[in-house]
């Protein structure tokens, strides 16, 4: 038997979800944007796990590895744009980086 | 016990969630991250997940977040660069409570629909070898091989965007 019911683990993932959404719409720093990702992937993945505790069927985990995957290509693909524009406009203001002509 | 350890992660994560998106200085931010990951992975040994735990460790808190504090430390922002965020605090809390209010009333949906699936956790026995490596392995390569292959085409395109990103920065 598990002490902690699993609604806890999905309200600690909706929260979790919520303050990177948060962060996404508020921030303007670009790395600090891609952080708030960073959490809002980690609470999907956090909702995975917990369904899969419940079900006691470890699909989720296989799907919580492959977000992880993605999660990881979006940073390593995104951390290299954001050099390259810090390199290119020497700001990583999200209000200034609005046209997308290069 | 198990509870003890429960709430306390989850506050520890919360916590330093919140230090990531309210922040100032981004290596703090990252740094909050890192504790917010590690504690996650407390609770997924919690969840008996204990291979997803390790995982989580070695390649989230691992090679992710020094990615990050690479690239914050290699920008070496200055100060002005760091004090982005001058918008007005009666919009951030307006924003944050518009999306508590839209996800408050989806997981009330959930909850009230979802007390048929949650009872069948305790009638079930838990499997030996829940959680390892050999049952993930065996999951993962019997019924989910072709999305696993698939990934490493999605890893092979995202090693040759990110070359060619960094070579176009060089011309």
């Amino acid at each position: 038997m598990m002490g902690v019911p699993i609604e806890h683990y999905l309200v600690l993932s909706a929260i979790l979800f919520v303050i990177g959404a948060y962060g996404v719409i508020i921030r303007k720093n670009l790395i600090i944007v891609l952080m708030s990702l960073e959490l809002m992937l980690n609470s999907a993945n956090i909702a995975f796990v917990a369904f899969s505790r419940a079900l006691l069927d470890m699909t989720g985990h296989v799907f919580m590895i492959m977000a992880l995957t993605v999660a990881a290509v979006e940073v390593a693909v995104g951390l290299a744009l954001v050099v390259a524009i810090y390199m290119h406009k020497e700001t990583l203001d999200i209000d200034v980086l609005k046209m997308l002509k290069g | 016990m198990e509870s003890f350890i429960f709430y306390l992660f989850a506050v520890v994560s919360i916590a330093s969630a919140l230090i990531v998106v309210s922040h100032r200085n981004p290596v703090v931010s990252a740094l909050s991250l890192v504790l917010t990951l590690f504690s996650t992975a407390v609770l997924f040994i919690l969840l008996l997940a204990h291979f997803i735990a390790v995982i989580q460790v070695l390649i989230y808190a691992g090679a992710i977040m020094v990615l990050f504090i690479f690239t914050v430390m290699f920008l070496n922002l200055r100060d002005d660069a760091l004090s982005f965020d001058a918008r007005g605090m009666k919009l951030k809390l307006a924003t944050l409570f518009v999306i508590l209010l839209i996800v408050g009333y989806f997981s009330h949906l959930g909850f009230k629909k979802g007390v048929l699936l949650l009872i069948s956790q305790s009638k079930n026995p838990i499997p030996e070898n829940f959680g390892t490596a050999e049952a993930f392995a065996e999951i993962l390569f019997k019924d989910y091989l072709l999305p696993f292959e698939l990934t490493s085409i999605l890893i092979v395109v995202a090693i040759l965007g990110v070359v060619v990103i960094a070579k176009r920065r060089l011309n």
